[in-house]
């Protein structure tokens, strides 16, 4: 069990900067989730975590130790790879027991942790099996238990769940998360899956091209986005994200929304008459107003039906198509206006930079 | 018979179905390239069992045949035995006891004491399949032939393993490892391909004497060891293999020597068993080099020792096909055991 401590973390390949420098801190026995559209870096990120890359420049600390220039064999951390990367011609046993041979254990105490691991992951019946008579789920488990037998100081996931089905990534997400309240190691574990990432993380970095868009609690990334990116990326369906036009900010801050005026009953912020923001809000703060006070008329492109809920795509004139969830199940007809209120306490505003405009 | 018929007549579509012409024509194709291909092999085997004059005789049957010799009482020594018309127009088994001019003088086993004189265009041999095994066991005897094929194996053996070893070696640093000069060390190894042994026999013979090493087997097994073609091979298999797998066993604290001996090279098996049949057939049927290097019969591998049988003036025809079948024999059977591996494709890595 270790921190992690990352100072300036930049990583070049040839001319091409992947990250730009990168400043965190991860605490022992902390859940944190990298999170991000491809090509942002995050994967690069725990390589260079891992060792597997060295950076370009900055430092990396575990347990206050600079590991800067160490290889990935010394540094003391297990990774479960995307791809499981088991070694096809080992039996189950024999993969999960060859880090501990390098690590010259006696054997006693190597046959006792493999047993460990494989009644924890539930794969005592497959240690006689080579991997490829394994299915997907178990595979995925005994990557995992290669891990869980080093005891590393560090845990490293990169996207292991993206290679199983929809079912099974449900089971096994719930599966990680009870094994790190049973484990309590540090875990860092990388995603392109925002579902992924609000489960499990105890903190979520929110990575784009090669930057550190936001760190914080899953909620918190949720509640209060630091900027549009991150609005738009956590979340599903997605945040409604709507250029608007200041036309007055005295008291009430009252926007140009397509067509139509509406008013943020929030307190003022100082935004000029005139200036561009724009204004976020989650599809399930948009209300029907079918007995007045609506402040924006929508045409109903489409009613997906989920049965618990129903997801509404409806358009305004100058705007892009917004979604709408609606609780239960929904009547609304392709074409149907809609008079729609936003809940004034979940509007998120951001400027032209895509910055959130703090809440006074 | 009718198991046969419908082995013969199944067809994708479903038993019982009659042949196309096109499986005909397939079939007839197949059995065409058999005989192309076996055909040699099989006469080589087949003559390695005539004896000497059979193999001279015209014209030349398949099968190694004898004329059969029978005993007669009264005569010193076994006679050959022919079937003649005698001049009443019967035919009978006769034994030749010599032939003078253009008549023999024959006896009927049956009654020792009756002779006969026949023209010698009113008889023929009587012949049977026999085997010649004294072409095998002679050589055996006569040469040191056990001692080529112990040399012969010596070098196969260990210039085999010495390659599979040291090839893999290059070939994992060439596919695994990133370092400057990597492509060109890559390309400068494929290109001593194009270089013939014929243009470095001196030089590499010139290296072999400084060394001490002529007339001793290494001086055979240690200039080949490295090989272009195996460099390649082995690198281009590498290749292949997910990089996932190398970075793992980094992360299992795995040594850069372990990471080689205990993951790629197991992974690499099939390209390795390729490998091994080329070397094995390379070392075993290598001719010009050890005819440089080796100089002494104790020190001869087989095919040396068979070029012994090729005199100036005479060749030993049936000893030369008998030993040749001797040599023939190791590599066919290492093929059989290892064939399969050079169809293995590259089977499950345990990836998705």
């Amino acid at each position: 069990m270790a921190d992690l401590k990352l100072t300036g973390a930049r990583k070049a390949f040839g001319a091409v900067d992947v990250l730009h420098g990168i400043d965190l801190e991860v605490k022992d026995g902390e859940f944190v989730v990298f999170v991000g559209p491809s090509g942002c870096g995050k994967s690069t990120l725990l390589r260079v975590i891992a060792g597997l890359e060295m950076v370009s420049a900055g430092e990396v600390h575990i347990d206050g130790e600079r590991v800067t220039h160490l290889p990935a064999s010394d540094r003391g951390l297990a990774m479960v790879f995307q791809s499981y990367a088991l070694y096809p011609h080992m039996t189950v046993a024999r993969n999960m027991a060859f880090a501990l041979e390098n690590m010259r254990l006696p054997k006693a105490e190597i046959d006792a942790r493999v047993k460990r691991a494989a009644e924890m992951l539930r794969l005592t019946d497959y240690l006689d099996r080579k991997p490829k008579a394994l299915s997907g789920g178990q595979r995925q488990r005994v990557a995992i238990g290669r891990a869980i037998v080093r005891d590393p100081k560090i845990f490293l996931f990169d996207e292991p769940l993206s290679n199983l089905d929809a079912e099974l990534r449900v089971a096994t997400r719930k599966e990680l998360a009870a094994l790190h309240a049973e484990l309590g190691g540090t875990m860092i574990y990388v995603t392109h899956d925002q579902v992924e990432a609000m489960t499990l993380a105890d903190r979520i970095v929110v990575l784009r091209a090669g930057r550190i868009e936001q760190v914080g609690a899953p909620l918190d990334l949720y509640n209060r986005p630091a900027n549009a990116f991150v609005a738009g990326f956590i979340g599903s369906p997605r945040m409604n994200l709507l250029p608007a036009t200041v036309i007055a900010d005295d008291g009430t801050l009252r926007l140009r929304l397509g067509a139509r005026e509406i008013a943020v009953p929030q307190a003022t912020r100082g935004l000029r008459a005139g200036s561009a923001v724009t204004l976020g809000i989650r599809p399930e703060h948009i209300a029907l107003a079918p007995d007045g006070g609506g402040q924006l008329d929508l045409t109903v492109d489409l009613v997906e039906q989920l049965g618990s809920e129903a997801l509404v795509y409806a358009g305004h004139a100058g705007l892009p198509q917004i979604t709408l969830r609606l609780d239960g199940q929904s009547r609304l007809a392709r074409g149907a206006t809609i008079p729609v209120r936003f809940s004034p306490d979940h509007i998120h505003l951001f400027d032209t930079d895509g910055l959130a405009l703090p809440r006074p | 018979m009718a198991a046969l018929a419908r082995l013969l007549g199944a067809r994708r579509d479903g038993p019982g179905r009659p042949l196309h012409w096109t499986d005909i024509a397939s079939y007839a194709y197949l059995a065409f390239g058999v005989v192309l291909m076996f055909g040699p092999v099989l006469w080589l085997v087949f003559s390695s069992f005539k004896t000497q004059s059979a193999l001279l005789e015209f014209p030349p049957s398949l099968m190694p045949m004898a004329q059969v010799e029978v005993t007669v009482a009264g005569q010193p020594n076994p006679l050959p035995l022919f079937r003649a018309t005698l001049p009443d127009g019967s035919v009978k088994e006769l034994a030749q006891i010599r032939r003078v001019g253009l008549v023999a003088q024959m006896v009927d086993p049956a009654e020792p004491d009756k002779t006969y004189r026949v023209a010698i265009d009113k008889r023929e041999p009587v012949r049977k399949v026999a085997l010649a095994t004294e072409n095998y066991t002679e050589p055996l005897r006569q040469f040191a032939f056990l001692r080529f094929l112990s040399n012969s194996l010596f070098v196969t053996v260990v210039a085999t393993a010495i390659t599979l070893l040291i090839n893999s070696m290059a070939a994992y640093g060439l596919a695994v490892y990133e370092f400057r000069g990597k492509t060109a060390a890559t390309l400068a190894v494929i290109g001593t391909l194009m270089i013939p042994i014929t243009i470095v026999l001196v030089p590499v013979y010139l290296v072999v004497t400084e060394l001490g090493l002529v007339n001793s087997l290494w001086a055979v097994i240690l200039p080949g060891a490295a090989t272009p073609t195996g460099v390649f091979l082995l690198r281009q298999y590498m290749l292949t293999l997910p990089r996932d797998l190398i970075e793992a066993a980094r992360m299992d604290k795995a040594s850069e020597w372990q990471i080689y001996w205990r993951i790629v090279m197991p992974l690499t098996l099939p390209a390795l068993a390729v490998l091994a049949i080329f070397s094995i057939m390379w070392r075993w049927n290598e001719f010009l080099w050890p005819l440089a290097v080796l100089t002494k019969t104790e020190v001869y591998t087989l095919q040396i020792g068979l070029a012994a049988f090729q005199g100036e003036l005479q060749t030993q025809w049936h000893y030369l096909l008998a030993m040749t079948v001797v040599t023939l024999a190791p590599v066919a059977l290492v093929f059989v055991f290892l064939q399969r591996f050079i169809t293995t494709g590259i089977g499950s890595t345990g990836m998705k």
